[in-house]
């Protein structure tokens, strides 16, 4: 068989976003509402690479680089504040951490 | 068709070095350490009254009986993370030795076959990525035992080896500054060039301190000792894989001499030359004083793979003799080392190099 | 990349995604987001992305997926007991995601592949990333580096217990 259109690849990013996004819609648990987002973001990073080899161009290759660096600040900090949050509340159910002041 | 029977037979060399290696390095930790502790060590072996024969014994039968023991699993486990965690621990490791080179080119049939199994661009990156991925086996043996003390030293493991692994990924880095390049091939073959006409320029010579932080952290990586309170044998009985027989047990064991070879195999590659004999080029020995042995280019060959296992068991040798020499580390004291002082010097050994690497560049550019 | 290697490999991958989504016990999501990362990186070498694929592994598989088992096994989570929210939120989550997709597939289906010349030399290799890195995108670099170590103090300051 040939080599894969362009296409395809961009149907599996789009693809692994909208299960990432369903994570974040309908999952209670903050950690695993995490990873969906982690999963959005490598979608992404999917459709950045795949047309950066279509369009021969090395940018899409370091936008990758940024949003990888971005996404590894983002999961330090975010599980830090989840951390946190649970020594207070003792609980990481998303539907029981609703009221701002505890 | 003929591309792909050549690249399994390599990875099949590759594989078969390890392996052995490690098969009878089980067997030189026991008679190293019997020697250091002034004993005999073990003898008892003997086939037809051949008591060298002996060695049949830890090579064929130890793994054996491991093999046929009963493979018991506790009671309130998650049997999927039971099962992953020895595989995850020691299949990331075998993985990495597709990037060591262990020979130049093996010229047969008109072919030059380079002797790396993955002729990768980026082969340091992915030994870093190796590595990275063998905390998993860790994290998930201790987890799954549902034992407070196997979690203590998974916790404990796991912790350790994301501390060293910084301290190797900047000793790599300044290995790169000095070759300009992250392809381990092209490193080995850098370092067959001559300093002042008759030193090989081998990589301990540009980079001594980033080897003294790489050989220290790749021993603390592989939890040995002195850097073995995940498993410490008189503490926490076998930590994060006490629960394990068996197989699974062989596997982990197998992690740590894997571990051991692979340090060693990554400290002749990047700091000794890897397959580079002195003074040896392709078609034979060029000695500085003119004289010239010509050879055929299978015997050069097969003295370069040689060389690459005489210094993979003299580092083997190293870590053994480590293990049996220092007593172990306490674990702030392990946590001080490697962020208070392996990870202070191994910047300060880049920025270092850095400088020393673009003074010297001044006059061409 | 073959067609058909392509077909298998996406195929593990929506299967991996599916597993982090739906897997009730939150170490299995971690493992599965593992295993759609590598896969993914695997896709990466066949889009000529060798540096990136490297660096994905190291990153993200190798320090992000880490720093999440640590937390799930910090705070001791066992399997969730609520798993997903009321029947409605699942329901109009489900008719929302179905729609997003259907737009987002119209939308790229028609992707045309661009100017289909001959890859440049050393495409997706160190060198070119990083020629690209240090002059076209530097002000973005030295940001990043800053926005790393403001990172890594917050998150030290957050995960800090009360004095």
């Amino acid at each position: 068989m040939g080599p894969t259109p362009l296409s395809w690849y961009l149907v599996l990013s789009a693809v692994l976003f909208v299960i990432g996004a369903l994570g974040v819609l309908v999952r209670r648990n903050i950690i695993v509402i995490f990873m969906a987002i982690e999963l959005m973001l490598n979608a992404v990073n999917l459709t950045f690479v795949a047309f950066a080899r279509s369009l021969a161009s090395t940018d899409g290759q370091v936008i990758v680089f940024f949003v990888m660096t971005v996404a590894a600040a983002e999961a330090a900090v975010g599980l830090a504040i989840i951390l946190a949050m649970f020594r207070n509340r003792e609980t990481v159910n998303a539907d029981e951490i609703t009221s701002l002041r505890w | 068709m003929v591309d792909v029977a050549i690249v399994a037979a390599k990875a099949l060399v590759v594989v078969l070095i390890v392996l052995l290696t490690m098969g009878h390095g089980v067997f030189f930790e026991r008679k190293v350490s019997a020697i250091i502790q002034d004993r005999i060590g073990a003898n008892r072996a003997s086939i037809f009254g051949v008591a060298a024969l002996g060695i049949i014994n830890t090579l064929v039968a130890d793994p054996l009986k491991f093999l046929l023991k009963e493979d018991i699993v506790p009671a309130n486990v998650d049997r999927l993370l039971h099962f992953l965690a020895p595989v995850l621990s020691v299949l990331p490791l075998l993985v990495t030795f597709a990037v060591v080179p262990f020979g130049d080119v093996l010229v047969v049939g008109g072919r030059s076959i380079d002797l790396q199994a993955a002729e990768l661009d980026v082969g340091v990156l992915y030994v870093l990525a190796m590595v990275a991925m063998a905390v998993y086996g860790v994290v998930l043996a201790g987890w799954a035992s549902n034992n407070r003390w196997s979690l203590l030293g998974a916790v404990r493991g796991s912790a350790q080896m994301i501390s060293y692994e910084i301290a190797m990924g900047l000793a790599l880095i300044a290995v790169v500054l000095t070759y300009e390049t992250l392809d381990l091939q092209t490193i080995v073959r850098a370092q067959g060039a001559l300093l002042w006409g008759w030193l090989p320029a081998w990589g301990v010579l540009y980079q001594p301190l980033a080897f003294v932080v790489f050989m220290t952290a790749g021993i603390a990586e592989s939890k040995r000792i002195p850097f073995d309170l995940p498993e410490s044998e008189s503490e926490l009985v076998s930590g994060y894989f006490t629960e394990y027989s068996g197989a699974k047990h062989l596997m982990f064991m197998m992690s740590d001499f894997v571990e051991v070879v692979l340090v060693a195999a990554l400290v002749t590659t990047l700091f000794f030359g890897g397959w580079q004999v002195p003074y040896l080029l392709r078609d034979g020995f060029h000695f500085p004083g003119g004289s010239t042995v010509p050879l055929p280019s299978l015997a050069v060959t097969g003295l370069q793979v040689l060389a690459f296992v005489l210094k993979l068991h003299c580092f083997t040798l190293l870590q053994i003799v480590i293990r049996w020499t220092l007593p172990r580390f306490r674990y702030d004291q392990l946590m001080r080392l490697g962020w208070q002082g392996l990870l202070p010097l191994s910047l300060a050994n880049v920025v270092a190099s850095a400088f020393v690497i673009v003074f010297l560049q001044r006059p061409a550019a | 990349m073959n067609q058909l290697l392509f077909l298998v490999l996406a195929a593990l991958t929506v299967l991996g995604a599916l597993g982090v989504v739906l897997r009730t016990n939150p170490v299995h999501s971690a493992l599965a987001l593992v295993a759609t990362l590598f896969l993914l990186s695997v896709l990466f070498v066949g889009l000529d992305a060798q540096l990136v694929a490297v660096l994905q592994i190291i990153v993200y598989a190798g320090a992000i997926v880490v720093l999440f088992l640590f937390v799930i096994m910090l705070l001791n989570l066992q399997t969730d007991v609520r798993v997903l929210g009321g029947g409605t939120l699942v329901a109009a989550a489900l008719a929302g995601g179905l729609a997003l997709a259907a737009l987002l597939v119209a939308a790229v289906r028609g992707a045309s592949p661009g100017p289909r010349g001959a890859l440049p030399a050393g495409f997706g290799a160190t060198v070119s990333l990083a020629h690209k890195l240090f002059t076209d995108y530097l002000l973005s670099f030295e940001l990043t580096s800053i926005l790393l170590l403001v990172a890594v103090v917050g998150a030290v300051a957050l995960a800090q217990k009360k004095r």
